[in-house]
C-alpha cells in the first residue's frame, strides 16, 4: 500500500512559500481550530487522534497539553518546540524546518489555541543554519499575512512564534535543560517536580513538545482524528520521519506508518545494505535505544513492538550496520558520545559515562578484561533512575544493550588480546 | 593591540534580539552568535561588554561560553573545520576525513595553522547522519557526503 504523505512534501514543491502552501490547505485547519473550536475541542480531538510525541519518549501530546492550566492565570503560558536534534542517528526534524516551516507553524498556532499560549519559541541546535534560516523566513511571513502577531486570523488575542538557537550542547534537548538554556543559562536539566506544565520559561507554564509533534498537528485537525488513526498502529498512530542511516544503499529519511517492520524500511525504502554485504546490527532509534541484532529484523517500528523486542522507539533514528563493524567499536564511540555531553551534575552520570568510555576503549584496543564485561553491566545498574535527567539511563542502556546482545564479540576482543574484525570502520 | 569592541551593527542585532523575550538574558545565546559571526570568537573583554548590555554578571557570560561546544573564547581559524565523528559519519569513514585534513593542513584537532587560516575540531553528531561524512565550516551551511579521497576538493572549497 502507497501512503501519501502528509509531512514532507512531494519532490519538486517547495511548501516554504507562503502561497504554495496555502494552494494545498495550509493555515486552513488553524483558522478554523481558532474560530470555530473551544481550546478544550482541539486538545480532545488530538488525544482522540493517540498522537504520541515524536521526540524520543513517546507521551501522548493531548494528554501533555491537557496538564496546562487553564487560560486566565496569573502567568503567562508558552510553548516551547524542542527542534535541538542531537540525538545521533536522527536527522528529520531538520527535513521539516528546511522543507515544510509552515506546516510547524501552523501547528504551533493550533496548539497556541489549545493551551492559551502567549507565544511558542522554536529551540533549533546552533548548528542547523539553513533550518534557522528557512524557519525565521516563513515566520516573517505568516507575521505578514496575518497569522501570528497581535491578532492572529484575526482574533483578540496575541500569539507569536519566534526562532532562537542552541550552540551544540546535546543536553539542550532534555527539556527543562533546554529551558534553562532559552532563558541564556547553561543547559543543565532542572529537577522534577514541578514539572515544565507548573514552572517553564521563565518561571511560566511551559509546554515541551518536539517539531515533529508539533508538525502532526496541522493534518490530524484537518483530516480528522479518525482518520489518523488510521494510520499505524493502534497504540502508535500516525505517519513519522525515519531517519536511515549507517550501511545502507540509500540513506535519507521516509515518511512511513508507525508499525512499518524494520526489515520494509530497510530492504525497500534504503536500498538494502550497501554493497550486498549482510546485516548485523540496527540501532532502532537514535543511540540511546538499545541495539538490535540481525535477526530482529522483521520487528515492528512501533512503542509497543520494540518494547517487546527489548529495546524503545525513541527518535525513529536508524542506524544500520554490515557484519564489517564492530560492535564494541560502535559502544565506544557512543559512549565517548555521552562522556562528552554529560553536563556533569549527577555523580552517576559523569563518572558513569567516563568508566563507559574508559572500559569500551580498552575492550576496542584489544586491552580489556572478562572483569571488564561485567564492570559495564555493575556501573549501568547504577546509573539508570538515580539522576536529575535521563542522559545517565540512555548511556547505560546504550552501553549494556551492545554487550547484552553482542557479548561473544566482546568476548573475543578480550580472548584475542585484539580486534577480531579488520576491516571494520575505525572509531 | 586596541580592545575589540561589539560593533555598532551587533548591538543593534543584540537589542532587536532582546525584543523577543520577557526577560533580556535570554538573548544570550544569540548574542554570542552574532559576535562570534563577526570575531570569530568571544573574548573575556567582549564577554563584559555582553553582561552590560543584558544587564547580567560577567560570570555568567562566561559559564555560558565555556558550556557551549560552539563557542570559543580563543581564537580558532579563519575557517574552523569541524568534522562529526560520531556513529554514523564513523561508519562513513570520519577518521580518515579527519587524517586527511590533518596531513593536508600540518595540524591536529584543536590546533590552528601558522597564518590563522584554519583550524580542525571533532565535533558530535551534526545530524546530518543520512549525508555523512557530514563537515561545517564555522557556521555555514553543511558541507555534506565528505569523502576521505575527495579533500583536495574540499579544502579548495573553504580556501
Ligand atoms: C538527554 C536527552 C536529550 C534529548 N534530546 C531531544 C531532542 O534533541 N529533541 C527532542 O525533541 N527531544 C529530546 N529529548 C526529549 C525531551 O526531553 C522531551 O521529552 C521532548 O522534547 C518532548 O516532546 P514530545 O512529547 O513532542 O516528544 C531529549 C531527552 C533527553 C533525556
Ligand atoms: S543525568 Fe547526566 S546529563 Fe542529566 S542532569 Fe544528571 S549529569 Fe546532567
Amino acid at each position: 500500500m502507497a501512503h501519501e504523505p502528509y509531512l514532507l512534501p512531494p519532490p519538486g514543491a517547495d511548501w516554504r512559500n507562503l502561497e504554495a502552501y496555502r494552494q494545498i490547505g495550509g493555515y486552513e485547519a488553524a483558522r478554523r481550530a481558532v474560530h470555530e473550536m473551544a481550546p478544550e475541542q482541539v486538545i480532545e480531538e488530538v488525544k482522540e487522534s493517540g498522537l504520541r510525541g515524536r521526540g524520543g519518549a513517546g507521551f501522548s501530546t493531548g494528554q501533555k497539553w491537557s496538564f496546562m492550566p487553564k487560560p486566565g492565570g496569573p502567568k503567562p503560558s508558552y510553548i516551547a518546540c524542542n527542534g535541538d536534534e542531537s540525538e545521533p542517528g536522527t536527522f528529520k526534524d531538520r527535513q521539516i524546518l528546511e522543507r515544510n516551516p509552515h506546516l510547524l507553524i501552523e501547528g504551533l498556532a493550533i496548539a497556541g489555541h489549545a493551551i492559551g499560549a502567549r507565544a511558542a519559541y522554536v529551540y533549533i541546535r546552533g548548528e542547523y543554519t539553513t533550518a534557522f534560516h528557512t524557519l525565521s523566513a516563513a515566520i516573517q511571513q505568516a507575521r505578514d499575512a496575518g497569522f501570528l502577531g497581535e491578532r492572529p486570523f484575526g482574533i483578540e488575542r496575541p500569539f507569536d512564534v519566534y526562532a532562537m538557537r542552541g550552540a551544540g550542547a546535546y543536553i539542550c534537548g532534555e527539556e527543562t535543560g533546554m529551558i534553562e538554556s532559552a532563558e541564556g543559562k547553561k543547559g543543565q536539566p532542572r529537577k522534577r517536580p514541578p514539572f515544565p506544565a507548573v514552572y517553564g520559561l521563565w518561571g511560566c507554564p511551559t509546554t515541551v513538545n518536539n517539531v515533529e509533534t508539533m508538525a502532526q498537528v496541522a493534518s490530524i485537525l484537518r483530516r480528522g482524528a479518525s482518520w489518523f488513526k488510521t494510520l499505524g498502529m493502534p497504540t502508535s498512530t500516525g505517519h513519522t520521519l525515519f531517519g536511515v542511516s549507517g550501511h545502507v544503499e540509500r540513506p535519507g529519511v521516509y515518511e512511513l506508518p508507525l508499525g512499518t517492520t524494520l526489515r520494509e524500511i530497510i530492504y525497500e525504502h534504503a536500498g538494502g545494505v550497501r554493497d550486498g554485504r549482510a546485516l548485523k546490527a540496527i540501532i532502532p532509534g537514535g543511540v540511546s535505544m538499545p541495539v538490535l541484532s540481525a535477526e530482529q529484523v522483521d520487528v515492528r517500528m512501533d512503542h509497543e513492538s520494540l518494547k517487546q523486542a527489548g529495546t524503545l522507539l525513541g527518535t525513529g533514528g536508524i542506524v544500520v550496520m554490515d557484519e564489517t563493524a564492530c560492535m564494541v567499536r560502535a559502544a565506544t564511540v557512543i559512549a565517548r558520545f555521552f562522556r562528552h555531553e554529560s553536563c556533569g551534575q549527577c555523580t552517576q552520570c559523569r563518572e558513569g559515562t567516563g568508566w563507559f568510555h574508559k572500559l569500551l576503549k580498552r575492550l576496542d584496543t584489544g586491552q580489556g578484561t572478562m572483569d571488564d564485561l561485567a564492570t559495564i553491566d555493575r556501573v549501568g545498574g547504577y546509573m539508570e533512575g538515580q539522576t536529575i535527567c535521563a542522559l545517565s539511563d540512555a548511556a547505560a542502556w546504550a552501553a549494556t544493550g551492545f554487550l547484552r546482545r553482542f557479548r561473544p564479540e566482546f568476548e573475543a576482543h578480550v580472548r584475542e588480546g585484539r580486534c577480531p574484525l579488520p576491516e571494520s570502520f575505525r572509531p | 593591540m586596541s580592545a575589540l569592541e561589539i560593533s555598532p551593527s551587533v548591538r543593534e542585532a543584540i537589542a532587536e534580539e532582546v525584543k523577543k523575550y520577557p526577560e533580556p538574558r535570554s538573548a544570550l545565546l544569540m548574542a554570542l552568535h552574532f559576535i562570534q559571526a563577526e570575531i570569530g570568537h568571544v573574548p573575556v573583554g567582549i564577554q563584559r561588554q555582553v553582561a552590560e548590555l543584558l544587564g547580567i554578571r560577567p560570570i555568567e557570560v562566561r559559564e555560558v561560553v565555556t558550556f557551549y561546544p560552539m563557542y570559543h573564547e580563543h581564537p580558532v581559524g579563519r575557517a574552523n573545520i569541524r568534522v562529526c565523528v560520531n556513529i554514523a559519519c564513523a561508519l562513513a569513514g570520519a577518521r580518515e576525513v579527519v587524517e586527511g585534513i590533518e596531513a593536508r593542513l600540518g595540524i591536529r584537532p584543536g590546533e590552528r595553522t601558522a597564518d590563522g587560516a584554519y583550524s580542525i575540531e571533532e565535533v558530535q553528531c551534526l545530524g546530518s547522519c543520512g549525508t555523512a561524512v557530514c563537515v561545517q565550516v564555522n557556521n555555514d551551511p553543511y558541507i555534506e557526503n565528505v569523502r576521505p579521497e575527495r579533500l583536495d576538493d574540499l579544502l579548495q572549497t573553504i580556501g
